[in-house]
C-alpha cells in the first residue's frame, strides 16, 4: 500500500484549484456549524495531514446507511471517500471480493495499529454461536472483536450499531446487540437514524478528520452537533402544536393545510436528529414536510414503541395493545367500582349496628 | 424527637355530661395535630395535582383543533404553561413539605416514614385492612395516620411526588434544553429508561397511580369521617383531631403519655 497522501494533495491531482478547495473547507464548516474562524485550522488539517484509514464493517443491517452515505452533497461522498479518508474495506463499495478484500483488513490492522477507525454498520447477533451473520466464513462477532482491538475510535453507523433496531426488535431470536454493548474499551460514536442523514455521517467524519478528535457526545454517546435537539424543536410545524392545531386524520382539512402531526402519532417531540435543520436529498424535504409523521428512527428500541400512528406508546407488559391512559382508565374504573360496592356494604353495616360506635 | 408538648388537649371533655353519660361512656377530646404549613400543603397540592392531571391528560390528549391562523392560537401553549406552572408548584410544595417534616411536629414526619421493621405496624396496618374488609367490628383510634393510610401516602404521595417530580423535570429539560439546569439536574433519567417516549409513558403511568390514590383517599376520608372513630376532613382544615369515644388512640402511647380526663359518668 502507498504512502498516504493528504487531502489537500489528492485534490490538487484531481486538477481541483486551491480556490475551490478553500471555499470547500468553508462549506464544510459551515455544515459542521463552526465559526469562520475556524476555517484555517480546517485547510491546514487538509493541507498537512494524511487521510484517515477506516474500516467499514457490516453486520446485520441493510445498508440503508451505505445508501444514505452515498448521496451526501455537502461535502459529496466522493470527496470523503475518495480524498479525505483512505476507505480501505467496506465490502459493499470495494473492488475486490473474497480472500483479496479480507487480506486488506489484516494489511490496514497491522500497518496502522491503533490509528484507524473502524466504522460499523449493522449489529453483531449472539445467539447461536453467531452464525445469523457469517462474513468471510467466520461469525461478524469475531470480526467485529478482532478489528476494534486495535482501532482508534468506533463509529456506529445507524440505529443498528447504535440501539439494535429492527433485528433487536422483540423477541429478537438471533440476539441482535449493539456495537457498544459488545466492544467496551473503545470510545464509540453513536450515529443513530434509520439510516442517519447523509450530511451528518460525512460530517462526524470531517469532523474527526479536521480536529483530531471524536465529536463531544451527549449521554447516550451521540455527537451533540447533531443531536443535542429533538425534531420538535426545529420544526416547521411548531407553530401549529403551538396553537393547538392538528391533523386528525391523514386525508382531512388539517393535513392539507400543513397541521402538526402530533395526534396522528408524530414521534418529532421525543426524537433526537438533525431532520428538521439539515433534512434529506441536499436539505429537500423530511418526513414531516412530506406530510407523515416522525417514527422516531433514531431513538432506542423505536420499533418497539408501539404504533407509529399513535402518540402514546403502548405498554407491552399487559399482553393486549393498550397505553397509559387505557389501563389508568381501567384501573380508576375498577378501584371506582370498589369503592362504590365497599360504600353500599358500608352502609348497610352501619344500618346494621346504629349507634354501637 | 418532636417535642412533647404539641399535641396538647385543646379541649376536653368540658361537654355537657347528661349527654356523654346517655350515649354509654362517650366524650370528646381534641388534639392539634396538622400545623397550619402542613395544611397549607395539603389544599395547595391537591390544587396542584388537579391541574397537573387534567393539563397532563390535555398534553397527551390534545383537544380538537382550533379555527384561524396559527399566529392568533396559543392553546397548546396554555395547557403546557399551565402544566409547567403547576409543576413548580407541586415540586416547591414538595420541597417546603420535606422541611417541614424536619421543622414541624412529629405527625409532620409520617409522611415520609415507612417503618418497615416495626412488627407491630405492621399488625396494625393488617388491622385495618381488615377493618376495610368489614372483618373487624371496630378500627383502632389514631391521632395520626392509621398505618394503611400511612402505607399508601408514603408510598403514593412522598414515594411518588419525587418519581413525578424526577420524570417531569427531565421531560421539561428536552425544551429547556441541554446545559440547562433541569438537564444537568434531571437528564440522566432519560437514558436511565431507554428514551424519552418511556420516560413519557411512565410519568403518565405515575400520573394514574396518583389519580387512583386521590379516588381512594376521598373515598376514605369521607367514610373515615361517618363511620370511625375520629375526625378526618375538618382536621385538614383546621388541625384539630376530635374523637368520637373515650378509648386511648392506638398510636398515642408510644409516642408520649398523656394525662387524661375520663369522662365523670
Amino acid at each position: 500500500m502507498a504512502t498516504l497522501e493528504t487531502f489537500y494533495e489528492v485534490m490538487r491531482r484531481q486538477g481541483i484549484t486551491r480556490r475551490s478547495f478553500l471555499k470547500y473547507c468553508s462549506l464544510t464548516a459551515a455544515a459542521l456549524g463552526l465559526g469562520p474562524e475556524l476555517v484555517p485550522q480546517i485547510v491546514q488539517a487538509m493541507e498537512t495531514k494524511p487521510r484517515t484509514p477506516v474500516l467499514w464493517l457490516h453486520g446485520l443491517e441493510c445498508t440503508c446507511c451505505s445508501e444514505s452515505f452515498i448521496r451526501s452533497a455537502h461535502p459529496l461522498v466522493k470527496d470523503v471517500v475518495l480524498s479525505m479518508i483512505s476507505l480501505d474495506y467496506d465490502d459493499t463499495l470495494m473492488a475486490s471480493a473474497g480472500h483479496h478484500a479480507e487480506a486488506i483488513l489484516d494489511e490496514v490492522m497491522e500497518k496502522y495499529k491503533g490509528n484507524y477507525i473502524l466504522a460499523v454498520e449493522g449489529n453483531p447477533p449472539l445467539n447461536q454461536d453467531g452464525m445469523s451473520c457469517i462474513i468471510g466464513g467466520k461469525p461478524f462477532t469475531d470480526q467485529l472483536r478482532k478489528v476494534a482491538k486495535d482501532a482508534k475510535a468506533i463509529i456506529s453507523w445507524g440505529s443498528c450499531a447504535s440501539f439494535g433496531c429492527v433485528q433487536a426488535a422483540r423477541p429478537n431470536p438471533t440476539r441482535a446487540t449493539p456495537v457498544h454493548e459488545v466492544i467496551t474499551d473503545k470510545p464509540i460514536i453513536k450515529v443513530p437514524g434509520c439510516p442517519p442523514i447523509a450530511e451528518v455521517m460525512t460530517g462526524v467524519i470531517t469532523y474527526m478528520l479536521t480536529f483530531d478528535r471524536i465529536p463531544e457526545l451527549d449521554r447516550q454517546g451521540r455527537p451533540k452537533m447533531f443531536y443535542s435537539q429533538r425534531i420538535h424543536d426545529k420544526c416547521y410545524r411548531r407553530p401549529h402544536f403551538d396553537a393547538g392545531q392538528f391533523v386528525e386524520a391523514f386525508d382531512d382539512e388539517g393535513a392539507r393545510k400543513g397541521y402538526c402531526l402530533y395526534k396522528v402519532g408524530c414521534k418529532g417531540p421525543t426524537t433526537y436528529n438533525a431532520c428538521s435543520t439539515v433534512r434529506w436529498n441536499e436539505g429537500t424535504s423530511f418526513p414531516i414536510q412530506s406530510g407523515h409523521g416522525c417514527i422516531g428512527c433514531s431513538e432506542d428500541g423505536f420499533w418497539d414503541k408501539g404504533s407509529w400512528y399513535a402518540r402514546q406508546s403502548d405498554i407491552l407488559q399487559f399482553g393486549i395493545e393498550a397505553n397509559a391512559d387505557q389501563v389508568g382508565t381501567t384501573a380508576a374504573l375498577g378501584v371506582g367500582s370498589i369503592i362504590a360496592a365497599h360504600a353500599a356494604v358500608s352502609a348497610l353495616k352501619r344500618a346494621q349496628h346504629k349507634g354501637d360506635v | 424527637m418532636a417535642p412533647l408538648d404539641d399535641a396538647k388537649p385543646v379541649a376536653v371533655p368540658a361537654d355537657d355530661p347528661s349527654a356523654a353519660s346517655a350515649a354509654g361512656g362517650r366524650f370528646l377530646k381534641a388534639i392539634y395535630v396538622y400545623e397550619v404549613p402542613v395544611r397549607v400543603w395539603h389544599w395547595v397540592n391537591a390544587l396542584a395535582i388537579l391541574v397537573l392531571s387534567v393539563t397532563g391528560y390535555l398534553i397527551a390528549n390534545p383537544l380538537p383543533s382550533q379555527p384561524g391562523e396559527a399566529s392568533a392560537n396559543f392553546l397548546m401553549g396554555y395547557i403546557r404553561f399551565a402544566h409547567f406552572a403547576a409543576a413548580y408548584i407541586f415540586a416547591v410544595g414538595f420541597i417546603g413539605r420535606l422541611y417541614w417534616a424536619f421543622a414541624g411536629n412529629h405527625h409532620a414526619r409520617q409522611l415520609f416514614r415507612f417503618p418497615f421493621w416495626d412488627r407491630h405496624w405492621w399488625g396494625e396496618l393488617f388491622l385495618e385492612a381488615r377493618w376495610y374488609l368489614f372483618l373487624e367490628r371496630k378500627p383502632k383510634l389514631y391521632v395520626g395516620h392509621n398505618p394503611l393510610a400511612q402505607f399508601a401516602m408514603f408510598w403514593v404521595i412522598a414515594v411518588g411526588s419525587v418519581f413525578m417530580i424526577v420524570t417531569g423535570f427531565a421531560l421539561y429539560s428536552e425544551g429547556a434544553g441541554q446545559g440547562s439546569w433541569q438537564d444537568r439536574l434531571f437528564g440522566w433519567v432519560i437514558p436511565l429508561f431507554g428514551q424519552s417516549m418511556d420516560v413519557h409513558t411512565w410519568h403518565h403511568l405515575g400520573m394514574w397511580a396518583i389519580l387512583l390514590f386521590v379516588i381512594v383517599h376521598i373515598y376514605a376520608a369521607v367514610r373515615e369521617d361517618i363511620m370511625s372513630r375520629q375526625s378526618i376532613i375538618s382536621t385538614m382544615i383546621s388541625g384539630v383531631r376530635t374523637f368520637k369515644d373515650a378509648e386511648a388512640p392506638a398510636d398515642e402511647e408510644q409516642e408520649r403519655p398523656v394525662k387524661r380526663t375520663l369522662p365523670a359518668g
